[in-house]
């Protein structure tokens, strides 16, 4: 077991948010810690590729965190929150204690996941999975990719993959051509977003881009091979080596929820310095709302101020954090899922994927809590990260309460006694 | 028109189903009345060990009885139950512990129950993954274990003779009638009490405290442990009336995860994980099985236990009101005794003799009043 | 050239560039199936964040191990379950 003496300031989360925060903390004097899952930072817009090549936006961030003086705990997943002031976590190595002072938490989000039949085939991936696996080098030259679901993240993986050598052979977005429309507009208010918008789409030339269409099957023996869609003009088929299908992003709130942290809908509810309910713990990025890059950055830097009790920095920020958060609001409503998503299900399709339980065996019941007790949905490894989202947009069911581990660890880690920091 | 029935039984827990079960099979109209959902309390947070115990007569004769009704059920219940024959195994760490193996190797044989005692060699070709320097241990084949949620799903089948009001509590309770938390009326011929840890808000001055307990459950290790492993200490622990205590008491699961208990408490009221409580006992585990400490967990819970002060459930009429009966304080035997609950129930309802001797479960037996809310 | 790591894949020599996930390395492999799910379907990688679980493979005997997170080392022992 490993105990890190105090830091003034803990951040969970390597990726923008958390990386804007620990800088603000520690060039504004306080001693911080920057804690995150993955073995390099980077979260998973920012994830590192083979290469070592990186986002310039990254490296800029990286190098203000190595000149600030931040201490980093890499490859340490944050499994519980005993008491005021400590986290546990845990490495390969064993547990860890880690005590703070002020705490950020900036835990990104995760892709939501919608069945359909053969959704749950191998190489039938996330978006931003086969994003990761080819960062971490699964080969993509060559190979046949179909891109489906909801979100921005569609355009800006099939531009990457399509750099890497991938036959993106079909971008398939469920939400509708005017709505998007309206969405393109709006950028016109933010210069920087259009230029993006305008190198993707010059990226991707020549790819089939579908709007109003959706996967309604994928089909194969041991793995994908082609997949059925609902299209403005009816079905059609696709033959590809890999799908790869995402709804959009849902926050990652179970660590601020395991510690009290009052939420607004799915997010955490903050104010304006970016305080959650609880004394001593903020929140930055996706988890207060899914609003991408410049949001995220913005939301981390004030917290990172505040935490360190820099508030007039902090203020500074605020106009641009306003002009970011007006962008997620708009994402959010273009990007809604619509209705004939919940309609894709056989009775045997797989809802949730860690105990096979499928869509018969939950559609006969009522709540979450009671599909739990008697199908098992929802108490297998993942804890209901992929089949929560799922079961909230099929049947409009809530997620109970959080317990710990907030994610699995080893028995022995449960174990560890934890010593009280003293009040500070 | 208030909804009437020949019986109506609060609380939809193994219990409680069971109860409902064996009044439908005598061809009663029944009503089951569940505030959250169905195993939703001690039920769906218990093991789900299916044991015989020797802690005094009346709890053999309760499990023992139990248990074979178990067996006998055993071919109709559906896969989702998860019944198996895993068998336990009373685990001796020493010498002192051997002689309570062999003691109770003595009681099971004059009374039926089929043991055999493991020397260390035997419990360690059983249990390869037990830690080596035990002293050996008794094993009991005809113990297994279940889903309780689902077994008590299947009790309550009978849709024809069960019905089945789920999210409503009752307010009130008077011989013959009952009012609900949305003002339905419903009139009943007998009223049960099956309600676990919240017994005693409708049945005032009942004899029945909250005994919390901790389980964590591990990912997929089939194989890792074969039978339900407890230590022999688990009795003192079970036996403890005011001191929280932990017990060495794992369970091999049909999905092969490992349930790892065991807690009590007296006193807590929060359902929140107590981390001390885990540690200890999650501490308590890892002496006895090696690697345990290594394996994944990937959730811990809590539940009340309905526990009485002398070990014993309360089967049988309430004190004062007529037609008013209890079903409930079973601690931590609740899934096994469920069934012979249900018999000796149904059995005071119409009047029969039981198969075994009913006075220890009276609850006439606390000598006190019951007012009803 | 890149720096090229040797390991075990249920028993076959494979090499990959160094940097490479466990979860890439099996893909790599030609094997699109890292393990079956508890009704015995085959089953892939999906989320690639270590979330979803269902690229676990066991790595020099210790299952469960979450293979799009877990980065190959040389002489590792890789089993598809």
């Amino acid at each position: 077991m490993s105990v890190s003496p105090q830091h003034d300031v803990v951040v969970v989360g390597g990726g923008p948010a958390g990386l804007a925060a620990a800088v603000c903390a520690a060039e504004s004097g306080a001693h911080t810690l920057l804690i995150d899952n993955n073995a390099r930072l980077g979260g998973q817009i920012w994830r590192a590729g083979l290469d070592e090549s990186r986002e310039d936006e990254f490296a800029k961030w990286q190098q203000r965190v190595q000149s600030a003086g931040v201490s980093i705990l890499a490859g340490v997943q944050v499994v519980d929150h005993p008491g005021p002031g400590v986290l546990l976590g845990e490495n390969a190595h064993g547990p860890q204690v880690i005590h703070y002072g002020r705490l950020v938490l900036a835990t990104g989000a995760r892709e939501r996941f919608l069945p359909f039949p053969g959704w749950t085939l191998p190489n039938v991936v996330g978006v931003g999975g086969l994003q990761a696996l080819v960062k971490t080098g699964l080969p993509i030259r060559g190979k046949r990719v179909a891109i489906a679901g909801a979100g921005p993240l569609l355009l800006a993986v099939a531009d990457h993959l399509r750099k890497q050598g991938a036959d993106v052979v079909l971008i398939a977005e469920q939400t509708s051509w005017d709505t998007l429309a309206t969405f393109a507009i709006g950028l016109l208010r933010s210069p920087g977003k259009l230029k993006q918008a305008f190198a993707i789409k010059k990226g991707l030339a020549g790819v089939p881009y579908r709007t109003s269409c959706w996967p309604i099957g994928a089909r194969g023996a041991d793995a994908v091979r082609q997949v059925d869609f609902h299209g403005l003009f009816g079905r059609f088929t696709v033959d590809c080596d890999y799908l790869a299908c995402g709804f959009h992003l849902v926050p990652n709130t179970e660590l601020a929820h395991l510690i009290g942290c009052e939420k607004l809908g799915n997010f955490i509810a903050v104010d304006a310095l970016q305080q959650t309910s609880v004394k001593n713990v903020y929140c930055a990025g996706e988890p207060t709302g899914i609003g991408g890059l410049e949001a995220a950055l913005y939301e981390g830097q004030i917290a990172g101020f505040c935490a360190a009790q820099n508030e007039p920095k902090a203020r500074e920020l605020f106009p641009e954090r306003q002009r970011h958060r007006a962008f997620t609001a708009r994402v959010e409503r273009t990007f809604s899922l619509r209705p004939e998503l919940r309609q894709l299900c056989t009775d045997d399709t797989i809802v949730c994927r860690c105990e096979d339980v499928n869509f018969a065996r939950l559609r006969s019941e009522s709540n979450w809590r009671s599909a739990k007790l008697l199908t098992r949905c929802g108490m297998g490894p993942c804890q209901g990260r992929i089949c929560g989202p799922i079961t909230e947009y099929l049947f409009d069911w809530h997620h109970e309460s959080v317990r710990p581990p907030v994610f699995p660890s080893t028995v022995e880690t449960m174990a560890t006694e934890i010593e009280q920091a003293k009040e500070s | 028109m208030p909804n009437t029935y020949d019986i109506a039984i609060i609380g939809a827990g193994i219990v409680g189903a069971a109860c409902a079960a064996e009044c439908a099979a005598e061809g009663l109209n029944v009503v089951v009345i569940e505030r959250d959902c169905v195993g939703g309390g001690a039920t769906a947070a218990g093991m789900g060990h299916i044991v015989v115990m020797d802690d005094s007569e009346a709890q053999f004769a309760l499990t023992h009885y139990s248990q074979n009704l178990w067996r006998e059920l055993r071919a109709e219940l559906p896969p989702e139950v998860e019944y198996q024959d895993t068998g336990t195994i009373w685990v001796a760490a020493d010498e002192e512990e051997m002689r309570e193996v062999h003691r109770k190797h003595e009681y099971y044989a004059q009374r039926g129950v089929p043991t055999e005692i493991l020397d260390a060699a035997a419990l360690a070709e059983a249990e390869p993954n037990l830690r080596p320097g035990l002293a050996g241990g008794l094993l009991v084949p005809e113990d297994g274990v279940l889903y309780p949620p689902a077994a008590a799903k299947f009790l309550l089948r009978d849709s024809h003779s069960i019905e089945l009001l789920i999210g409503r509590s009752v307010t009130q309770l008077k011989p013959g009638e009952l009012r609900l938390n949305d003002g339905t009326k419903v009139v009943a011929g007998s009223i049960v009490n099956a309600s676990g840890a919240l017994s005693p808000e409708l049945t005032p001055g009942l004899a029945v405290v909250r005994r919390k307990g901790h389980l964590v459950i591990t990912d997929r290790y089939p194989g890792y442990v074969r039978h339900q492993l407890v230590e022999l200490d688990y009795l003192k622990s079970a036996h403890s009336l005011t001191a929280d205590t932990v017990a060495f008491n794992v369970q091999p699961r049909q999905t092969g995860q490992l349930l790892i208990g065991s807690s009590r408490q007296y006193g807590a009221e929060h359902s929140s994980i107590d981390r001390q409580i885990v540690t200890a006992m999650i501490r308590r585990a890892c002496e006895y099985i090696q690697g345990l400490g290594k394996l994944q967990a990937i959730r811990t819970w809590t539940g009340f236990r309905a526990a009485t002060p002398d070990k014993l459930p309360i089967i049988g009429p309430a004190i004062g009101p007529e037609g008013v009966y209890i079903a409930t304080g079973h601690e931590g035997l609740g899934i096994t005794t469920s069934l012979a609950t249900a018999k000796l129930l149904i059995d005071q309802i119409v009047e029969r003799e039981s198969a075994i001797p009913i006075a220890p479960y009276l609850p006439g037996r606390f000598a006190t009043e019951h007012t009803h809310a | 050239m890149p720096d090229m790591i040797h390991l075990l894949i249920d028993g076959e020599p494979c090499s990959v560039p160094r940097g490479t996930s466990i979860a890439a390395a099996i893909m790599i492999s030609g094997k699109p199936v890292l393990r079956h799910s508890v009704a015995g379907e085959p089953r892939g990688p999906v989320c690639g964040m270590g979330i979803c679980f269902e690229c676990r493979v066991t790595v020099n005997g210790v299952p469960h191990i979450r293979s799009c997170m877990t980065t190959c080392e040389p002489g590792i022992e890789i089993r598809t379950t």
